[in-house]
């Protein structure tokens, strides 16, 4: 038998566990980019 | 019972209806954490600057070889425990990584408290570095499982994130450091202390989130594809077999040839600017380009994953060896600063699309049963072509300088050897065919197939 998914995990669970990762790579990605900035300065 | 006993395999199967996307944020925190290894550089001048109480201090060469060993442990260990990480699962070789990560930070933070270079060696060089090569396979045959429909997409996420880690890793060390300076602590010792039990702390959230999907299960609504690609099989290759298949070989030379070229303009991005738009391109606009560099580098590890998924494996090495040939070719004769500066970010993008995609490549040729083992085993590419890279580089500088020649001059040399190597790699990627039939698994059913769109 084929077990498919079902809708049983919360969104909010999906989405917190998404801003655990995003909200570091968002912090480290807006500093490189600042700092890319300086070469069209 | 044994308290560990939530590590096992058997454990971590996901019950009916838990969603397959809180599966890549529990990988990509495992290779956020590990991708620091690349923000490394940023302890080298503290590192240099730390004198003993002897007044002795480091060489540029020993700092640089604590690097080197953690880069060179990870792709022996991925190729050592990967066939381990297929029977142990997931879960616990991700905790095994996020221990070992961890403690060589710590480890290392005794190293510098001691002054010790053997210690941080071992610290943040061998233990770290075995926590760096099974993070960095230990997701890469679950998400595939979890992602049938898309094992480029689901690879490129979590690879994207060791691309990404370094952007965290930087600013968070420089922090630290600058924090436990103006507080009176030793900075590395104490930034490193922290670092072990953060990263410890943000990989234990992967290792709890982690889940291998029941036997049998597939997305839902979704039907493997009836006709599809002769090199996608349905069948599966063990790790040892696919090693004596030309297959692996090609794919090893594949991703050699692609990470060498990538690593030559990566090694030495700023100054190779500076040389070659001399008086145009200050030190900090330079610096800037290298951060561009890495946001390249991040997201072309996510784009042409994707685009994998829907053009085909070999046609994605196809573009990265034709047109990376082509564009390293003529960006010595680029004098637009702008153009220069894209060109190198496409470029670098494909260096990072590389690492992501080889993947699904493999998946697709030896099917996923072995695939992080195999994955594991070909990451020794990496290491070679680590060193492979920046020795082309630094002998051909090294050789201008001993020579009295324009630095300038020598970046066209270095750009064309190459695109060279990339026409190498276009022939290898163009020799890759099928697995032959006796290589396969006989006793187990075919897979499906389970890609769509090639």
């Amino acid at each position: 038998m084929t077990i498919t998914t079902t809708k049983s995990s919360s969104p909010l669970s999906i989405a917190l566990a998404w801003l655990v990762v995003l909200i570091p790579t968002a912090w480290g990605v807006y500093l490189t980019a600042m700092r890319a900035a300086n070469l069209f300065k | 019972m044994s308290a560990f006993s939530f590590l096992d395999r058997e454990r971590s199967v996901a019950s009916p209806g838990y969603s397959r996307w809180l599966v890549p944020p529990a990988a990509l925190a495992i290779h956020l954490a590990i991708g620091q290894v690349y923000a490394f550089s940023v302890f080298v001048n503290p590192l240099l600057a730390y004198k003993a109480a002897d007044g002795s201090a480091w060489s540029h060469k020993e700092v640089g070889y604590i690097f080197s060993l953690a880069i060179a442990i990870l792709g022996i260990s991925a190729a050592i425990f990967g066939k381990w990480l297929e029977t142990a699962g997931p879960r616990k070789a991700m905790f095994v990584s996020a221990t070992c990560f961890g403690l060589g930070f710590i480890v290392a933070a005794i190293g510098a408290t001691l002054h010790s270079l053997p210690v941080i060696y071992l610290g943040y060089g061998v233990i770290g570095g075995v926590g760096l090569g099974l993070g960095y396979i230990s997701p890469v045959s679950t998400l595939i499982k979890w992602f049938p429909d898309r094992p480029g997409l689901s690879t490129g996420l979590a690879i994207m994130g060791f691309g990404g880690g370094a952007m965290i890793g930087a600013p968070l060390s420089n922090n630290l450091m600058a924090y436990f300076k103006n507080s009176g602590h030793q900075p590395i010792a104490a930034a490193w202390l922290c670092m072990g039990i953060i990263y410890f702390a943000f990989m234990m959230f992967g290792v709890f989130m982690i889940r291998v999907p029941p036997p049998d299960w597939k997305p839902s609504g979704w039907t493997p594809a009836a006709k599809s690609s002769a090199l996608i099989t349905t069948h599966n290759v063990t790790v040892n077999s696919a090693m004596a298949t030309p297959q692996f070989w090609l794919l090893w030379l594949v991703l050699a040839l692609n990470v060498t070229a990538g690593i030559g303009i990566l090694e030495s991005a700023a100054p190779m600017l500076q040389n070659l738009f001399t008086g145009k391109v200050t030190a900090v606009a330079a610096g800037g380009f290298v951060g561009l560099l890495s946001l390249f580098n991040m997201g072309g590890r996510f784009v042409w994953a994707s685009l994998s998924d829907f053009i085909g494996r070999k046609s994605t090495y196809m573009v990265f060896f034709a047109l990376g040939a082509i564009l390293y070719f003529l960006l010595p004769s680029l004098h637009i600063l702008s153009l220069f500066v894209l060109i190198a970010g496409v470029l670098i993008s494909m260096y990072g699309g590389g690492f992501a995609t080889i993947p699904a490549y493999l998946k697709d040729l030896f099917g996923g049963i072995n695939v992080s083992a195999i994955h594991g085993r070909l990451l020794t590419a990496w290491s070679t072509a680590g060193i492979v890279g920046p020795l082309i580089v630094n002998a051909i500088l090294d050789h201008y300088k001993a020579t009295g020649r324009p630095l300038a001059e020598a970046y066209p040399l270095i750009l064309h050897i190459m695109s060279a190597l990339l026409v190498v790699g276009f022939v290898a990627n163009f020799l890759v065919r099928p697995v032959d039939q006796r290589f396969w698994i006989k006793e187990t059913q075919p897979v499906p197939a389970d890609t769509s769109g090639h």
